[in-house]
């Protein structure tokens, strides 16, 4: 009890009061055919600047639908989004594109990058579409690369890389803008969970530098190491709540080689 | 995002597919390169027709028998025309410098070792000044043999090196239908027309020889007429024409039964069937562009789909949509300009081969170069309109979780 009252308080001192992300009552219908699929049947959450969120639920509960909106990549049906208390609704296509160049960093699931391109291409090119100068951009894609440990494979092409290197990879890409927030959607899904330890420990990195982080995941352990967890289910927000006992990546690290040497043994 | 990144971005998704992309340019390099090299023998040709204008005789008028009604129907004439046509024009015209009489025929002319096919024109001592033509060995046939009906000939420079190889033959007899004709010299070489035809595939005798000895009758076939300078070709024209009216005696309401050109007009329609004949291939080399066009549209849709995914990554991460519609469009005209170099390349090279290789001469003009390299680039703008469109179009998270 304590500890989540402590934690609490250590997140307050860290915010700056206004909300970063501010949801109200977000819905988003689909059309299939003749049925409407409700995606999401009123989301209203706020967001501080410098949390983590960690967003949970089952598969097909809304979570990718909601972080599309959060990300300026979907519209809602109904409802309003505020981001930086600016209406997203009522800006432009371009606007749009502007915020997700200057004050959004995605991770995907998949890692998406662009294969064939080497890895600091890759992180280069948010950059490029922000209009820097060519060793501006190195300069700060060879920045990001280091923040993730992965400087000395910058001219490693994506095939070459191993999943968490290239889920590195991507994460150095979001962050190279230097942006406000971080969205990343299941980032671990593919990883193995030795991996996925190593991921979360950037996060939480980079989180401690004040960067917020809001990440979906259906995994339990992996809401852990979030400050904050938000539990969907068919399209409504039905917990929100502090975690407890935040995970520390270092000794759940030597926690899964201790039981993958008991495994070989 | 600035433009020299924007082409580098073109060029690295070319380069990629490198077959693809040659063959997707194939059309505009086919296109192109025969628009510059059919502009280039186009011009070529004009301008051969004009030094042949300067070369066949300067301000030289044809007149042929047989005329022409006002409906457009040709009539028969009445009376041939005759040689004392052509001395009346003389007499009468102060305009007119000279004017000979031709006769022509087709017939195949011998030595004692050979035998050459040609045509023989009957025709006066002014036949050289008229035409504009001097002898390359010994001189023309003179008044007297003329006057006389002497079997005197002149031989076109091709009939002599047929019949007689480099050497100078004049002075030897040569046998036209079996008749012996003295040769009294040899005509400079004047080349081929545009039309293919050999100038100096021909033997010139005096017409009343002609006349006598070979046709044996008075009729001749056109007169050429020598006029002084440009500026009095058309005064010429309507003082020889009451002329011959006159000597033919024509009522005043009675068609014409003669034809007077000058040779401008002759060249002019030589000109316009050219220009007919390049503008056709011109279109149907504008057709290879347009359906180069098409080639580029087809791969340019079918690369938006295959990169459908790489389209919403670059739009999650930042991409306005004009990002991503220049880039595609970018990609496309690139292809089509480079498509249009290499077709101008090979333009250029096929034009200079033309020119080796034939009598044709080419001259492939700045202006033609421009005009096709716009074309082309004109050709990626309206073709990679449509697929950068629908790139730029595409929703960012279908677009990602496209497979
Ligand atoms: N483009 C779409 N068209 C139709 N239905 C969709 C679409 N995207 C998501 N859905 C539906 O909306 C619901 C929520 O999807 P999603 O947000 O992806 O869930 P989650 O990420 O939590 O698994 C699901 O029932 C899904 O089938
Ligand atoms: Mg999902």
């Amino acid at each position: 009890m304590s500890m989540q009252t402590e934690l609490h308080t250590g997140i307050e001192t860290r915010l700056d009061g206004s909300a970063l992300i501010s949801a109200k009552n977000l819905k988003k219908t689909y059309r299939m055919g003749d049925v409407d699929v409700h995606a999401l049947r009123g989301v209203s959450l706020d967001i501080r600047s410098g949390e983590f969120v960690a967003i949970m639920g089952a598969s097909g509960s809304g979570k990718s639908t909601f972080m599309n909106i959060l990300g300026c990549l979907d519209a809602p049906s109904s409802g309003e989004y505020f981001l930086d208390g600016i209406s997203v609704a009522h800006m432009t296509k371009k606007e749009q594109a502007r915020i997700r160049s200057r004050k959004i960093g995605f991770v995907f699931q998949g890692f998406n990058l662009l294969s064939r391109t080497s890895a600091l291409e890759n992180v280069e090119l948010p950059l490029l579409y922000q209009g820097l100068a060519s060793n501006r951009r190195r300069e700060l894609a060879l920045e990001a690369l280091h923040a993730v440990g992965l400087d000395k494979r910058f001219d490693h092409k994506p095939n070459e890389l191993s999943g968490g290197q290239q889920q590195r990879v991507a994460i150095a890409r979001a962050l190279a803008t230097h942006p406000s927030m971080i969205l990343a959607d299941e980032p671990t899904g593919n990883l193995d969970s030795k991996t996925s330890i190593e991921i979360m420990a950037i996060f939480q990195k980079l989180n401690s530098k004040g960067i917020t982080i809001i990440l979906v995941t259906h995994e339990n352990d992996i809401a852990q190491y979030g400050l904050r967890n938000v539990v969907f289910r068919d399209g409504r927000i039905i917990k929100d709540f502090m975690v407890e006992t935040r995970l520390n990546p270092e000794e759940e690290m030597k926690r899964v080689l201790a039981t993958s040497i008991v495994d070989n043994a | 995002m600035n433009y020299m990144n924007i082409l580098k971005v073109a060029y690295n998704a070319l380069k990629r597919n490198k077959m693809r992309s040659a063959l997707t340019m194939l059309g505009i390099v086919i296109g192109v390169g025969s628009i510059i090299a059919m502009t280039g023998v186009g011009a070529g040709a004009q301008q051969e027709i004009d030094n042949q204008t300067a070369a066949f005789g300067t301000n030289m008028i044809t007149i042929r028998p047989g005329g022409v009604t006002a409906g457009g129907i040709r009539i028969r004439s009445l009376t041939e025309l005759s040689a004392s046509d052509g001395d009346a024009i003389l007499r009468d015209c102060d305009l007119v410098t000279a004017q000979t009489p031709v006769i022509r025929v087709v017939t195949s002319v011998t030595t004692s070792e050979r035998n050459w096919g040609s045509q023989i024109y009957g025709v006066n001592t002014s036949f050289t000044t008229v035409r504009n033509w001097g002898l390359k060995y010994g001189s023309m046939f003179t008044d007297q043999d003329y006057r006389s009906g002497n079997k005197m000939c002149v031989l076109g420079s091709t009939v002599a090196s047929n019949l007689f190889g480099p050497y100078d033959p004049t002075g030897e007899i040569v046998r036209i239908q079996n008749i012996p004709f003295r040769i009294a010299g040899v005509l400079e070489s004047k080349g081929q027309l545009a039309s293919g035809q050999d100038q100096d595939d021909m033997i010139i005798i005096p017409y009343t020889t002609f006349q006598k000895r070979i046709i044996g009758n008075q009729d001749i076939d056109y007169i050429y007429v020598s006029v002084r300078t440009s500026q009095d070709m058309a005064a010429a024209i309507q003082e020889i024409r009451q002329i011959i009216r006159t000597a033919h005696r024509i009522p005043d309401y009675g068609d014409d039964d003669f034809q007077i050109k000058t040779q401008d007009q002759v060249n002019e329609i030589a000109k316009s069937i050219s220009k007919t004949v390049s503008l056709l291939m011109i279109i149907v080399a504008s057709i290879s562009l347009v359906v180069g066009g098409i080639g580029i549209m087809n791969i340019m849709l079918v690369s938006v789909t295959e990169r459908t995914r790489e389209i919403g990554i670059r739009m999650a991460i930042g991409a306005t949509e004009q990002d991503i519609l220049l880039q595609f469009l970018v990609e496309a005209i690139v292809l089509s300009l480079m498509g249009g170099l290499i077709g101008l390349t090979l333009g250029i090279i096929t034009g200079q081969m033309v020119e080796t290789f034939t009598s044709w001469s080419v001259s492939i003009s700045a202006s033609s170069i421009f005009i096709s390299m716009g074309f082309a680039a004109a050709i990626g703008i309206f073709f990679g309109f449509y697929p950068a469109r629908k790139a730029a179009s595409l929703n960012p998270i279908e677009a990602l979780r496209y497979e």
